[in-house]
Formats: structure tokens, C-alpha cells, sequence
């Protein structure tokens, strides 16, 4: 009755050619799956739309399957329900990382799963950018936003090295960068089991030589990344997601500091462990010819 | 219980007025403007807040509760008066409600107060600031006049004051920002910005009014409807065509091509949330909006001018 109520007047949230066009059978099924409360629009309370996320995804599908061949390894790992911090490295120059960890998170668990990323704030002043992010949950980074996902039982992924990581150059890789301390505060508040991720591959696939400062900032971004080639385009080298087992602390988020960066080491050093066993795994696949590409960067 | 009105001429006032009368209320009514075809039952006086004649109404009438609502927001270019109606209004109404011995004073303030921010969190709670102030200056007194009638809470501690955040009101009396925002066939929106829109109906809205005086209320409690919607979706449901019109053009058609005029901070609103956490009103009163966002939709859209 709801639905007949909507459709009637032809409310959708994105008009029906851009389904048809677009919507991949196995990502529509998975958003179909999704455990967020969608009313008769197709929306949640934060807004947002089933519709926006099976054009999203049906997007990022090919680029997930084909263009970066993405494997998941461990996504036994990630609950199927319930609040999580999804926690990992950032890799490469542009958010490929968190388009396919956000992917997998959809398409690779027995229970599909929304991510929600924390999004660095210039790209909600972008237009297109802002209207498209509000609709698929990727909101700014404000822990308002964080508290209120989790308390929701939401899937949060966080990227605690920030801007930081994604601005690291080729020669830095896969070193991580100091890791913010608010992630683990709202994990012990909200009492959230955190899972962390290695994301292996995006930084063979977009080498970033340098940054441009200067014309970032007329638009807004903190830099823009220069490839070994010139363009800041990502090349189609494989990529994998290793997933490790939840890691759960005891707490209030009232520790005093030191505290928190002790529990926080323990996050970065079991992600760092899961880099090193993606690294080793990507090398071997690449010698046994398992791999395309030449993993010459790991 | 002895209610008095301010601001009670207008659409939403009479809503206010005959939600209060259906729950045995006495209703006072104060404003500058008449109501030709008030209910007999209503007790109407002409005349300003600020004045000696509105004064003599607390003194002789001895209201019970005051429901403040004579704030305006349509003097978009005079601010003087906007200020010494919003401001020195409200001012006269505490002093008033303090002198002449009232117990319930409820303050009618607007979700807008939080701003809209790109860096603004979807879901404020009455515990953040009014960052209304740097996102849209032409909201100051209103701002203002809302934290002003909050001191009164200090102030005049023998009164129990209220103070509403409500969300915008749609529904058949086309009443309030939202409805004048979408009043013509075309809707100028931010070309690449579709921020969600929160809403209640009208009669959510003054029936949230009743319960916050029969409960008593002290405090701050924002009043928001049913899930909030993108504006996209808004302005299709209520019968209106979206023209999304590029940031740097938005001034220039805006008031022209038969598009509505909208003051410079009002572009935030329309690329930004305003959402508001009504959980504390809901927990203290037992309030749920009984129309959904589809029926306060469509509310709006029949009467409205079909185009």
C-alpha cells in the first residue's frame, strides 16, 4: 500500500531509466539485502537511498571485479550484524582504497554490509560530490555522525592515518603515518568490536610522485596526486582487502591519553601485520603467475 | 488552563487557537493584525506586545501560560523592526509574565537556529550552539530573541519556560518558510546539492504546542515530524518542478523567471541539512507525529495551486 502510494505519483528518489541502465543484478540484490531501515522512498533517517546505492555500486561493481580484480580474504571476520569499526591503511592517492573496501564490504560477506566512511569535510562543498556522498552514507567525519552511526548498529569504516595517508608518496608505501586517537575514544564509548583491514595494491596502482598544493587549494582539496606518468589516474593492477579478526577493548573513552595510544599501537600494529601477510601473499600469487602485474612494489 | 496567544492572526496561530479550544483550553489572543472570524470562544485583543494595551490584557486577564509566537521573519530588508519585534517583543512578553504572575511561558522558536553547514552534523541535539549566526546572518534576532527567552529560565525561575525548536510546518494553511519557499510551479534548488529537508504538519506542530504545556516543560526541546526527506523529493511530491540553477547564476534568476526571491544566507539551507533530534520532546511529552511525510506532503500539494 505504501509503495502503490509513492509510485503512484512517480516519487522515486532517482528516476527508473537510471536503474535500468545501470543497476548490476548482484548489486541490487545486495542492497536489497542490506539491514537499514528503508522506508516507502527507499531512504533511511540519514538519507540514504536504496536507489542512489545500486547506481553507486553498480558503478564501483566493474572497477571491484575487473579493472582492480579485487580479492577479500578474512571477510569471515566482519559481523553480520551489529555495530563495527571497519579500521585499515590507506593506500594510493585517491580514495580507490575506500571505494573498494566499501565494495567488498557489499558484495564479498555472507551478509552484505553498508560502510559508512568519515569523509575528509572539502568534499561536502563540492557539488554533485555532496549530493552524492549524502545519499550512499558517506558522511563528513564528525563524531556526532560516528557516535549516532554506531549507536544505529551501523558498519563505520575509518581510515585513522586521514589525509595523512592518503597523501603519501610512492616511496613512503605501505608505511603507516601516525593514527588519530578518536576512532578507539568512540569504539570504547559506543563499545564497538574494531576490525582491522589491510588494503594492498593502490599504491602500485596510482605511484604518486608528487602533490600539487597550490591549485588543490582552489578547489578545496588538500592536494592533487601526480602519477609517476603524469596523470592522476589509477592503472589497473589487482588489488586484495585482508581482513583480520575483531579486536575488542575494555573502556569508557574517559582514559587518559597515554591509554588510548596504547590500545591504538595494538590497532596500527595488527594492521601492519596484515599488510606484511598481504604483501607476502601478493608476492608469491605474482611468482606462481596467479597475479597480473609485476609486483615489483611490494 | 488560561492560555494566551501571541501572534495568533496568523495561519498558523488560528491552527494554535482551535488545537488549544479542542483540548478545554481558555484562549486570549494578542496581535496587531484582526481575525475577522475568530472562534466566539477566543477572547481577541488588538494591538502591540510592546504596548500599554497588551500589558493591561496580562493585568486584567491574569493568563495562565503564554504561547509567544509574535516573531516574524518576512522583513527580510527591515531589520530595525525585525529586531524590535523579535527581540524587544519577547522582552516585553517575560517581563510581563513576571509581573503579573504567569506559570507557563512557551517560546516558539525555529530548527534553522542550528544552521546549515557543510560541516554541520546531521541530528542536532539542543546541547549545540546556534550556528545559524555565520551561516545565515539574517537570522541573528531570531537567534537571538530564542536564547534571550531562554535566560528566562534563570531569570524568572517561578516560571517554567519553554522553549520550541519546530521544524518547518507544511500542510493546507501554507503557512511559514517552507511553504513560501515552495509557494510557485518552479523551485530554484544548488545545482549538485539535494540536502535533506525536515518537515512537520501543521497540526503535528500545534498539537506538539498543547503537550508542551500540559506537560510543564522547562527547556529547550527541538520539535521535529516524520523522517526527513531530500529536497529533490520534496518539490516532486508536492506537484513542483526542481530548477537546479548553478551556485554562481543562483542570485541573479532567483526573484525573476517566476522564481521566488530567497535571501543570500538562505542558499545554505538549500545546500545543507538542518536535522533536528527531537528524542528528548518525544520521551517527555509521548509525542509521534500522526501524519507521515507522505500524508504532510500531500496535504500541502492538493490545496496548493495545481500547476
Amino acid at each position: 500500500m505504501y509503495a502503490n502510494r509513492v509510485d503512484e505519483r512517480g516519487s522515486k528518489v532517482l528516476p527508473e531509466w537510471s536503474r535500468r541502465v545501470i543497476a548490476d543484478e548482484e548489486v541490487e540484490r545486495a542492497v536489497r539485502r542490506l539491514d537499514v531501515p528503508f522506508n516507502e522512498f527507499g531512504l533511511d533517517p540519514y538519507g540514504i537511498s536504496q536507489d542512489h546505492l545500486i547506481t553507486f555500486f553498480s558503478l564501483l561493481a566493474p572497477f571491484y571485479r575487473h579493472y582492480f580484480s579485487v580479492k577479500t580474504f578474512g571477510a569471515e571476520h566482519v559481523p553480520e550484524s551489529g555495530r563495527v569499526m571497519v579500521v585499515g591503511n590507506h593506500s594510493g592517492g585517491l580514495p580507490v582504497d575506500g571505494a573498494m573496501v566499501l565494495t567488498s564490504l557489499l558484495l564479498a560477506l555472507e551478509q552484505p554490509r553498508l560502510g559508512q566512511g568519515m569523509v575528509e569535510k572539502f568534499a561536502n562543498r563540492w557539488p554533485f560530490v555532496s549530493h552524492w556522498f549524502s545519499r550512499v552514507g558517506q558522511f563528513t567525519g564528525l563524531p556526532e555522525h560516528a557516535v549516532r552511526l554506531l549507536e544505529d548498529d551501523r558498519c563505520l569504516m575509518v581510515f585513522p592515518e586521514g589525509a595523512r595517508g592518503t597523501g603519501k608518496l610512492y616511496r613512503d608505501r605501505y608505511q603507516l603515518v601516525r593514527f588519530g586517537t578518536g576512532f578507539l575514544r568512540l569504539a570504547l564509548t559506543t563499545q564497538t568490536p574494531i576490525v582491522p583491514f589491510a588494503f594492498i595494491g593502490g599504491e602500485e596502482a596510482l605511484p604518486t610522485v608528487m602533490h600539487l598544493k597550490k591549485a588543490a587549494r582552489w578547489i578545496g582539496a588538500p592536494y592533487i596526486p601526480v602519477s609517476a606518468y603524469g596523470l592522476p589516474i589509477p592503472l589497473p593492477i589487482s588489488c586484495q582487502v585482508f581482513y583480520g579478526e575483531p579486536l575488542r577493548f575494555e573502556g569508557t573513552g574517559r582514559e587518559t591519553d597515554d591509554v588510548i595510544q596504547g590500545y591504538v599501537a595494538t590497532v596500527q600494529e595488527r594492521i601492519r601485520e596484515l599488510i606484511e601477510e598481504g604483501r607476502a601473499w601478493r608476492r608469491d600469487a605474482v611468482r606462481q603467475g596467479q597475479l597480473p602485474g609485476t609486483g615489483e612494489g611490494t | 488552563m488560561k492560555v494566551l496567544v501571541t501572534g495568533i492572526s496568523s495561519r498558523f496561530g488560528h491552527l494554535v487557537a482551535q488545537e488549544l479550544l479542542q483540548g478545554d483550553h481558555q484562549v486570549l489572543g494578542v496581535d496587531r493584525r484582526p481575525w475577522p472570524d475568530a472562534p466566539a470562544e477566543v477572547e481577541m485583543f488588538r494591538g502591540d506586545i510592546r504596548k500599554r494595551p497588551v500589558e493591561d490584557v496580562f493585568r486584567t486577564w491574569k493568563p495562565e501560560a503564554v504561547i509567544h509566537m509574535a516573531t516574524v521573519t518576512h522583513l527580510a530588508r527591515r531589520m530595525r523592526e525585525r529586531y524590535r519585534i523579535n527581540l524587544g517583543g519577547t522582552r516585553a512578553v517575560v517581563d510581563h509574565c513576571q509581573c503579573y504572575g504567569v506559570k507557563q511561558l512557551l517560546f516558539v522558536g525555529r530548527h534553522t537556529f542550528y544552521g546549515a553547514d557543510a560541516e554541520s552534523p546531521l541530528y542536532h541535539t539542543e546541547a549545540e550552539p546556534p550556528m545559524a549566526v555565520t551561516t545565515f546572518p539574517e537570522l541573528a534576532d531570531l537567534v537571538a530573541a530564542d536564547l534571550f527567552a531562554g535566560t528566562a529560565l534563570w531569570r524568572v525561575p517561578e516560571l517554567d519556560t519553554v522553549v520550541l525548536r519546530l521544524a518547518y510546518v507544511l500542510g493546507p494553511a501554507r503557512h511559514g518558510t517552507l511553504c513560501s519557499y515552495l509557494r510557485g510551479p518552479r523551485v530554484p534548488t544548488v545545482l549538485g546539492f539535494d540536502p535533506l529537508f525536515q518537515f512537520l504538519h501543521e497540526r503535528d506542530a500545534a498539537r506538539a504546542l498543547r503537550l508542551a504545556l500540559e506537560h510543564r516543560l522547562r527547556g529547550v526541546f527541538n520539535v521535529a515530524g516524520p523522517q526527513p526527506i531530500p529536497l529533490s523529493t520534496l518539490i516532486r511530491a508536492t506537484g513542483r518542478r526542481n530548477v537546479p540553477v548553478p551556485q554562481p547564476l543562483f542570485h541573479r534568476v532567483t526573484g525573476r523567471f517566476g522564481l521566488p526571491h530567497l535571501p543570500r544566507g538562505a542558499v545554505n539551507h538549500i545546500k545543507y541539512p538542518v536535522v533536528v533530534d527531537d528524542g528528548s520532546f518525544r520521551e517527555a511529552t509521548g509525542y509521534t507525529p500522526e501524519y507521515d511525510e507522505v500524508q504532510t506532503m500531500e496535504s500541502f500539494r492538493v490545496v496548493a495551486d495545481p500547476f
